[in-house]
């Protein structure tokens, strides 16, 4: 793909040029909108598609049928590859089971796990210090007795192994899936749009049927995960590899090295750092599934978020929600740690290796002892019942969701309906209630004068599959609410990203807010923000914006970062203000981290789209979740699933097109 | 060398240590393996997301614990994978259904996964719902006739400049398209998409005496905390259901029953008797419900206390 970058134009005029091309292409979008509004104004209402709530065509009663076929096929077990699956689930419960006797479940007649808590924290140190080293020591044990101190020392162990089984099955498949993409194209051109898929599916779509294949648990939850989770760790791998410097393999080529050893001592070793960086965003990933995987009764803390919802407890809600951003925090900064070590430890002399592998090996002997310990004394097996700091937190937290409600409710539902009703009934007004042909039209040309050729060929495609699978004024309602969301979350990622990447001080105040924005499950912010707002679209396009500010505002942050310290102090000796210094230098320069925010917001906001069917979006988003809960409505839940990957790639191609061609047309710095 | 010997001098110093922790505590002694020996087994007991329903599952789940030295495994998912569990031999029993007609066709009738297993003595009722406030205000908007007379009242800016009719939980089956139109009311069917939007909007249409119209169903906790009033639709019969589209009466009363897998039913297991004889009325429900919900009771614990209470009852369930 890279090969199609749109190449800009020769040196001398190109910065005139280029203005003159964006500001063209600027008219061009203006006058598309206006000739839209026009035809929209004398044809509203006529030709949307529009279905009833109910209504289930052919297109869905072939989802249907096909479901019904795997389901029929599954409870047969004669289909080979059902039986293949039989023995992967047989395998993965196996496996989780066997660590849920040692560090979880008790098998009679022991009363409690083979290892207790005390066993737990010395080997869960021990390993962080093996591979992190002893700064994250201060991470992680109180990390652990946080769980423990919060009420939820078992679910939280749950939910580890079913992550910790999860990543590892990711790395191993997903390393060499990534190095097989970075050496080969044809590789690489088959794997993206299963990527692509794979990421922009949302999982309320193949949960049921995972689990009639897998069987309803952990070996289900655990195949989830993985089909959310491995992705990340593939590109991100590609990338590492392919952006190891050309000339020093060719001279590892020169000195006649294979393409093995080519691999092992110089590929891999250099693409470590980038490597260790997928894996953090696959573990991310693979603990965001938590909650959902609860949904097929996987163990871990989204049985505790889910519970707490169905019962009408927040704040219980609340508590399990924050062992999981702890655990999340926890793994983030162990991965970080473990890459920087591991670029040290390449350097690193003889002397530091022998003091860490004198720790090391005491280190093992003090684990293993607390192990035997924690399985024999009762005092080091089950975790304390006190202090109880889950119960004043959930008390609390209630505290505030009744405040809200009293005081706070009747002004932000007014903040609500004002925004609905000036700004985003006019929009969905012009985006869904045309003729299907006109809001074709209009977005085929938003997309070629945005994108280009390319982005034109796959916005048509995907727009004939959103009319085949007769769910077009759904996904337009969508595609309304996520484009809004977008907008809003790159209002507030820039302002937070400039902010963040000017000043140290206010990155190190707010990243750790973002990262529990990221980590916390949505079903706990559900429930304040529909207190806040009500259920309707609004409530939804907060809940995207809340999930998707934070990785947009940490590009953008890096983005400002990156811009070359000569060019600020260039600028700031010729008396720029720190106005004109962020909307002349530093934001323009900054470009590229922008378009590619506005890439990832979007995709992040479309991932939210069945969470917003929970609180009131409709569209898309409840056609999935009514297809997880009603029989009949399977086929139009499955159409609905493809219905957004297929918008989730038309967004993602119009955009990636996008940047590449605003790139290629601003003179390089 | 030096190494090897600040090694082993540091391993002795652990291993005192080690012994000195292990030697502060009491040692843990395995159970009685006389008390576990039963010939129920394990029993998987799917738990479905409301609480009514744990209400249901633990106090049977209690029982047989107690009783049969059966060991529960609670299954927690929503009503249709519970059914699909039947096939898969993950589920065996689903202990208060609410109709489902379609999975009856499908697994009962069908591929004989399941079998039905009595009713539980409650009765489901659906339809639509005002906040206590509004009925003390208009006592007349009760009555669906009078719902056209306050449309004006129920207009959000998601309902079109008509009345908004909320919807809710996409686990249940609706027919309000169908009424509406059916009914000539000047409303928007408006979906909240779950029961937790629902709740969060009766309460706050309570706290701030905001008009609020929705889809809801009893026996529910939240009518211990809100006294939700009913509106009654034209009354429910048999004929008016015959075609979906044509639909212009109330939903009718659903009596809740007992689903298990058919592997179950012939395993000769003394739960599934009990499962089969388990009957109980909406306040028992309520009662656990209650102490579930609202106290923050482990949902064991509040069965425990029920059955405390109510010996007999649970004594009819095991003749």
């Amino acid at each position: 793909m890279t090969s199609i970058a749109v190449r800009g134009p020769g040196v001398g005029t190109a910065g005139v040029l280029a203005a003159l091309r964006l500001r063209g292409r600027l008219w061009l979008l203006a006058l598309t909108v206006t000739v839209w509004v026009a035809v929209w104004a004398a044809t509203r209402g006529t030709h949307t598609l529009e279905i009833g709530g109910a209504t289930l065509t052919d297109a869905h009663q072939w989802f249907r049928a096909r479901a019904g076929w795997v389901e029929n096929a599954a409870s047969a077990g004669t289909n080979p590859l059902f039986a293949l699956a039989n023995g992967v689930a047989d395998a993965l419960n196996g496996l989780i089971e066997f660590l849920q006797r040692l560090f979880t479940v008790p098998e009679f007649p022991r009363p409690y796990p083979e290892v207790g808590w005390v066993g737990v924290v010395a080997i869960a140190a021990w390993v962080t210090y093996a591979v992190a080293g002893w700064r994250s020591l201060l991470v992680v044990v109180p990390s652990f007795l946080a769980f423990g101190f919060l009420g939820y020392w078992e679910d939280s162990l749950d939910l580890l192994i079913i992550t910790g089984v999860s990543v590892t099955i990711a790395l191993a498949v997903g390393i060499p899936l990534g190095v097989a993409m970075a050496h080969s194209k044809n590789v690489s051109a088959i794997l993206t749009p299963v990527l692509d898929v794979m990421q922009t599916m949302p999982s309320f779509v193949y949960l049921l049927p995972l689990s009639i294949i897998f069987g309803i648990g952990s070996a289900a939850a655990t195949i989830v995960t993985l089909i959310y989770a491995t992705p990340p760790v593939v590109r991100i791998t590609a990338h590492g590899i392919r952006s190891v410097s050309p000339s020093t393999l060719e001279a590892t080529r020169s000195l006649g090295q294979s393409a093995w050893q080519r691999l092992r001592n110089v590929e891999i070793p250099m693409a470590k750092p980038t490597i260790i960086v997928g894996i953090n965003q696959t573990t991310m990933a693979a603990l965001s599934m938590a909650t959902i995987a609860a949904f097929i009764d996987s163990p871990g803390l989204g049985q505790p978020v889910l519970e707490g919802l169905r019962r009408g407890q927040l704040g219980a809600s609340a508590v399990a929600g924050l062992a999981i951003v702890i655990m999340a925090i926890m793994l983030d900064r162990t991965t970080t740690a473990a890459s920087v070590r591991a670029e040290r430890a390449a350097r690193a002399g003889g002397d530091d290796r022998r003091r860490r592998r004198l720790v090391l090996g005491a280190g093992g002997v003090l684990t293993l002892g607390a192990v035997w310990v924690s399985h024999t004394q009762v005092w080091a097996n089950p975790f304390p019942a006190g202090p109880d700091l889950g119960q004043p937190i959930a008390d609390a937290v209630d505290r505030v969701a009744d405040w809200l409600r009293s005081d706070l409710s009747a002004l932000t539902t007014s903040v609500q309906e004002a925004f609905t009703n000036l700004f985003l009934n006019p929009v969905q007004d012009l985006v869904a209630n045309s003729p299907w042909y006109v809001t074709a039209a209009g977005l085929l040309a938003v997309a070629v004068i945005a994108g280009g050729r390319f982005a034109l060929a796959a916005a048509a495609i995907c727009l004939a599959g959103l009319y085949y699978l007769d769910l077009w004024n759904n996904a337009m309602v969508t595609l309304t609410s996520v484009v809004t969301a977008t907008v809003f979350t790159m209002l507030v990622g820039v302002v937070l990203g400039v902010w963040m990447g000017r000043s140290g001080s206010a990155d190190r105040a707010i990243r750790p807010l973002l990262d529990a924005a990221q980590t916390i499950p949505p079903f706990v912010y559900l429930i304040p923000i529909l207190i806040l707002f009500g259920p309707n679209r609004f409530t939804a396009i907060v809940a995207g914006v809340i999930y998707a500010v934070p990785p947009a505002t940490k590009l953008i942050a890096d983005g400002i970062r990156g811009v070359a310290p000569t060019t600020v102090e260039a600028a700031e000796s010729a008396g720029a203000s720190w106005w004109q210094m962020i909307t002349k230098v530093q934001v323009p320069m900054a470009r590229g981290a922008l378009l590619l925010a506005t890439n990832q917001g979007l995709l992040y906001v479309l991932s939210m789209v069945v969470i917003g069917g929970m609180v009131g979006a409709g569209a898309l988003g409840f056609d999935i979740v009514t297809g997880f809960r009603q029989e009949t409505m399977v086929g139009r839940g499955l159409a609905a699933g493809v219905a957004i990957v297929l918008l989730g790639i038309m967004l993602d191609r119009i955009t990636t097109y996008g940047a590449r061609r605003t790139r290629s047309s601003v003179p390089a710095h | 060398m030096k190494t090897r010997q600040t090694q082993a001098l540091l391993g002795c110093v652990a291993l005192t240590a080690v012994a000195a922790l292990a030697g502060c505590g009491s040692d843990i002694e395995n159970k009685d393996t006389a008390a576990g020996a039963s010939d129920c087994g394990t029993v998987d007991m799917a738990v479905n997301p409301w609480v009514g329903y744990e209400s249901n599952a633990h106090v049977v789940g209690r029982v047989a614990e107690t009783e049969f030295g059966c060991t529960i495994n609670y299954v927690d998912l929503d009503e249709q994978t519970s059914w699909k569990g039947f096939g898969t031999g993950d589920v065996d029993v689903v202990i208060e259904n609410w109709g489902h007609p379609e999975l009856v066709k499908k697994y009962v009738e069908g591929d004989g996964t399941a079998q039905l297993a009595g009713q539980t003595g409650i009765q489901g009722i659906i339809g639509w719902y005002v906040p206590p406030w509004m009925a003390e205000e208009y006592p007349d908007i009760t009555d669906w006739r009078n719902l056209n007379k306050y449309a004006d009242l129920f207009e959000t800016p998601e309902s079109d400049g008509k009345g908004q009719l909320l919807d809710g939980d996409p686990g249940y089956v609706t027919y309000d398209e169908a009424l509406v139109k059916n009914l000539d009311l000047d409303y928007k069917v408006v979906v909240g998409g779950s029961e937790a939007a629902l709740i969060e909007a009766f309460r706050s249409a309570e706290e701030n005496k905001t008009p609020l119209l929705a889809y809801f169903y009893e026996p529910q906790w939240l009518f211990n905390e809100l006294d939700l009033v009913k509106v009654e639709l034209p009354k429910y019969t048999p004929s008016c259901y015959q075609d979906p589209q044509e639909i212009d009466c109330d939903y009718p009363p659903y009596d809740l029953n007992k689903v298990v897998a058919a592997d179950f039913a012939e395993s000769a297991s003394p739960a599934h008797d009990l499962v089969a004889n388990f009957q109980w009325t909406a306040e028992d429900q309520n009662t656990v419900s209650k102490m579930i919900s609202e106290q923050g009771m482990d949902p064991d614990e509040a069965a425990d206390a029920w059955i405390a209470d109510n010996s007999d009852k649970v004594d009819s369930w095991l003749s």
